[in-house]
């Protein structure tokens, strides 16, 4: 598929990086010469130096032909009329990033639909949802929600003592009554998708599916689920905070911000009046010590520099935090964070291109079973996607234990009629149902996909 | 640390391919009977292919990762190597029987030189001589950008290889994947050798002249199977050849923007239209020079445009010996020498791009002597050019004016003229082919000794590849890091 970036910063070059790897033509699009320079000596792209509202730059990149146009600079004015020039130069289906809260109110889904805007995507409030859902359900490294929000796939990593170690997952249905399904698994850096045989060993980190109520239940039989976080400290008062404290107030916690900057701590406080806000320098432990440290229940970290963030969350991890949130933008820098023992790593970047690459193979095969939803997991390293089953699906009605699956897949739960199915092998994929799939290494664009 | 393995298999890639193309050749010697060459053929294909899939085979980088270095050792690397086993053929035959010659024939061919150090053309043997043409037509385009475009690579690093393999001051993709883009190449320059095999054959050509001429044209390369070149051959079929070598010394670019149907950007190129003018100039001042010798102006036109845009594609065809034209006819043709065709194109020399690019740093420079707080950009095509890309072109400049120096006292041991040896050096650096006096277009390189043809074949390498590639591969310190370390050690 021919799709154009234009601006290509942190989030720019991200998105690049993962259509390439997913196969399609891409052109980049930027003013800085050398950013240019080095993405096509690492990446297989097309560049073309200009500005992205300007026509003649728009020409060169193909926008007439382009299937997709994803405008992502810095600014949120430049993103939306590359993208309105964009469609009204031929471009079939535009993103653009719109990240001020000024735009996300109510004014957001009439410029969306005026200046034709097929996707907005706002990394930020991503992030911060994705931090509301772990702050949720704190021993969980990641959680993923599929549609109706009532099925979920749950990263958790198996300490030492826990119930799960040295168990062979044939045995779990008789060990626990609860149902969810043992999916993926990360053993050191490999991953695999575990069969019948497969024994669980501490220090794996799993990938859990099932209906979001039995997964609690299942926490509690774990002793996992501890007291939900009451008290959350954020450090950096970020447009992430901001999203993430709203939604947090608006559940019943309780919000403590910590920022450097006076003026963006009016602006805060302006924002959010039911939350504490603190002005000092969160990189000194006695501002953090003096705030309460010792006793929240949960300490994200949210400055814009990925090294302090990670500084800080060991030595919220030292102070016996219950649970720490880390931002960490760059990936080589979130894998060494893994490595020094903060487990929940969230990072902005990674979560935008997952719904682009989501959004691109939907486009791909709009007349087949649709792409709904795409997530990586396992640091990346295995997929989870949800597809509409259509009438075109070969093996409508057929008993799943007659299906041929290829290698390294599993069908991790059915949604039908909001009920959600855990798949066994006498049941069967209808038209109009949801399928989870869990995948490892493979591009999957079609349900037919994964069968062989 | 060099990613030795990575320049290793793609070095043995070639070589399988380069077997693989021995096999046409191999094809015409079987045609023809000449079973020597034909046993010399099958011999090469053995030894390339055992050698290139033995090293495909077993080496396994660990890393498919490379940089630029990487790019300009694997080039440098693979051209080397295809040269070394490319002269095979002419060795094992006895037909060019010291090695040393065999491979500045083949060097010649790859490079799309076309100089030779045969003195008997029609003795060779078909086979022979069509693989001395095929060369060019491999070499022009470039032997690794053939390789991105049938093998299929994962890493999208290629960049580097295209950037070092290609000529020009600035190499650009025509479609978002590289792969695309080199097939697109190929697929151009293949329909126009045909097209021009057809020209050839329509106008009573017999087949295997034809084919031999097609490939050296569109290579721009120049090696003939006649003593005289082209001279023997009709008007109409050297007009063909003419139209021919001005349609290869342009950029491949503007072909594929015909394709799709983007009149404007070919209407407003300005690198297009300054070569043409150069062209058409320089053909006015030759016609004016030689009417004298022919009384007539069709083939006064004819034999001076002939002889322009074979020097100035770089491609070396002769249709008269211009060694007996008046001095401001070979002086206009020695100039075009320098300046070559236009960047992206299967022509040598320093590129249209590259001279008008020059011209405009000098001018803006005076400018600013005159007005030392002027501030002006450089523009080309309307687009401001940036400052890396404007050193980059007055470092090579420098480069290139050096590497002439270098050559021409190198091969100054030999007992010639002045005249013969400044157009030697800069004939192979700009992979023209003839030059003036005795390595003039009915004399060859044959008289050079064993040195200076070692020199000049480094020469036509280095011109080729545009100098910077077998530069850094010749250097160790790309190869051991040792060398740094130490010298990091002393500045700290």
């Amino acid at each position: 598929m021919d799709i154009i970036v234009v601006g290509c910063g942190k989030i720019g070059s991200k998105i690049v990086q993962s259509l390439v790897e997913e196969g399609h033509d891409v052109v980049a699009v930027d003013n800085n010469s050398t950013v240019l320079e080095s993405i096509t000596n690492i990446y297989d792209v097309m560049t073309v130096c200009g500005s992205g509202t300007d026509c003649e730059t728009l020409q060169d990149a193909g926008v007439s032909e382009a299937e997709l146009v994803i405008a992502v600079t810095a600014s949120d004015e430049f993103n939306m009329l590359c993208c309105y020039l964009s469609r009204k130069m031929g471009a079939k289906h535009t993103i653009a990033r719109i990240r001020k809260p000024e735009y996300n109110l109510e004014s957001l889904s009439f410029l969306k639909h005026q200046l034709n805007i097929s996707v907005v995507i706002n990394p930020e409030m991503y992030a911060a949802r994705e931090m509301y859902n772990i702050v949720r359900m704190p021993s969980a490294v990641k959680i993923e929600s599929f549609s109706g929000r009532n099925f979920e796939i749950i990263e958790i990593v198996i300490n030492e003592g826990s119930a799960l170690d040295n168990l062979k997952l044939m045995d779990i249905r008789s060990r626990f009554k609860e149902k969810f399904l043992v999916s993926v698994v990360k053993r050191g850096d490999e991953v695999f998708i575990p069969d019948g045989n497969f024994v669980l060993r501490k220090g794996d980190k799993i990938g859990l599916t099932g209906e979001s109520g039995e997964i609690l239940k299942l926490m509690r039989v774990l002793g996992l689920e501890r007291k939900q976080a009451r008290n959350i400290m954020l450090l950096g008062g970020s447009r992430i905070a901001y999203y993430l404290a709203v939604k947090l107030i608006a559940s019943g916690h309780r919000v403590k911000i910590i920022e450097r900057d006076p003026v963006r701590c009016d602006e805060l406080s302006d924002l959010l009046p039911k939350a504490v806000i603190i002005n000092g320098d969160g990189a000194q432990q006695e501002v953090l010590e003096e705030e309460g440290l010792n006793t929240t229940d949960a300490f994200v970290a949210l400055t814009g520099m990925d090294e302090e963030n990670i500084l800080i969350s060991i030595f919220a991890s030292g102070k016996h935090v219950p649970k720490v949130i880390t931002k960490v933008n760059r990936g080589e820098l979130a894998e060494m964070a893994n490595n020094l023992g903060i487990d929940t790593v969230i990072s902005p970047k990674q979560i935008v291109a997952d719904r682009i690459v989501q959004y691109a193979r939907a486009l791909e095969n709009s007349l087949g079973s649709n792409v709904e939803t795409l997530y990586k997991i396992m640091d990346e390293k295995a997929e989870v996607l949800e597809f509409n089953v259509k009438s075109d699906f070969k093996a409508m009605n057929v008993p799943l234990k007659d299906l041929k699956f290829k290698d390294n897949i599993l069908l991790g739960g059915i949604i039908r009629n909001r009920k959600s199915i855990l798949p066994t092998g006498n049941d069967v994929i209808l038209e109009g149902d949801r399928v989870i799939v869990v995948s490892e290494s493979r591009r999957l664009n079609d349900l037919s996909d994964i069968l062989r | 640390m060099m990613n030795r393995r990575m320049i290793l298999l793609r070095v043995g890639q070639m070589l399988v391919l380069e077997s693989i193309m021995l096999i046409l050749p191999l094809i015409i010697s079987i045609i023809y009977g000449e079973w020597d060459s034909m046993t010399a053929f099958s011999e090469t294909i053995g030894i390339t292919a055992c050698l290139g899939l033995l090293t495909v085979i077993f080496i396994k980088p660990h890393s498919k990762v490379i940089f630029a270095r990487e790019g300009f050792a694997i080039v440098a690397s693979a051209w080397v190597f295809l040269s070394l086993f490319g002269a095979l053929p002419f060795y094992f035959s006895r037909e060019i029987p010291n090695y040393v010659d065999a491979v500045f024939e083949t060097v010649s061919g790859f490079t799309t030189t076309g100089a030779t150090i045969l003195t008997d053309v029609e003795s060779m043997s078909h086979g022979m001589l069509f693989w001395r043409s095929f060369t060019h037509w491999i070499g022009g385009m470039g032997v690794l950008v053939l390789i991105m475009a049938i093998v299929p690579t994962d890493s999208g690093r290629s960049m580097h290889i295209m950037r070092a393999e290609m000529a020009g001051p600035v190499i650009g993709k025509l479609v978002p994947k590289i792969k695309d883009t080199a097939k697109i190449l190929y697929i151009i320059y293949l329909a126009l050798t045909v097209l021009e095999f057809i020209f050839l054959l329509l106008g009573g050509m017999p087949v295997y002249d034809s084919a031999i001429h097609a490939l050296g044209t569109a290579g721009t390369g120049g090696f003939g199977i006649k003593a005289d070149s082209l001279g023997s051959y009709n008007p109409y079929l050297q007009w063909v050849i003419i139209v021919f070598m001005y349609i290869f010394s342009l950029n491949f670019n503007l072909y594929y923007l015909l394709i799709l149907k983007k009149f404007i950007p070919v209407v407003k190129n300005t690198e297009l239209w300054i070569y043409t003018a150069i062209v058409l100039v320089s053909t006015g001042i030759i016609t004016f020079s030689i009417y004298p010798i022919y009384n007539n102006v069709h083939d006064s036109i004819r034999h001076a445009m002939f002889q322009v845009l074979s020097i100035s594609s770089t491609s070396g065809f002769s249709s008269v010996d211009f060694n007996t034209w008046p001095m401001l006819a070979k002086a206009v043709l020695f100039i075009l020498m320098f300046i070559g065709g236009c960047a992206g194109s299967t022509a040598g020399g320093l590129k249209i791009a590259r001279v008008m690019l020059l011209s405009k740093i000098v001018k803006r420079d005076i400018g600013h002597l005159l007005h030392p707080r002027s501030v002006s950009a450089v523009k080309i095509d309307g687009k401001t050019v940036d400052n890396n890309t404007i050193q980059g072109v007055s470092a090579y400049f420098a480069l290139y004016t050096f590497l002439i120096m270098c050559t021409f006292l190198l091969i100054s041991f030999e007992p010639f003229n002045l005249e013969t040896n400044i157009s030697a050096a800069v004939s192979c650096i700009n992979n023209v082919g003839p030059g003036f006096s005795v390595v003039g277009p009915m004399g060859s390189y044959a008289d050079y000794s064993d040195f200076s043809t070692i020199v000049l074949t480094f020469a036509m390498l280095f011109g080729r590849l545009e100098i910077y590639p077998l530069l850094l591969a010749l250097s160790p310190r790309s190869w051991f890091t040792s060398s740094n370390k130490s010298k990091f050690r002393r500045a700290s």
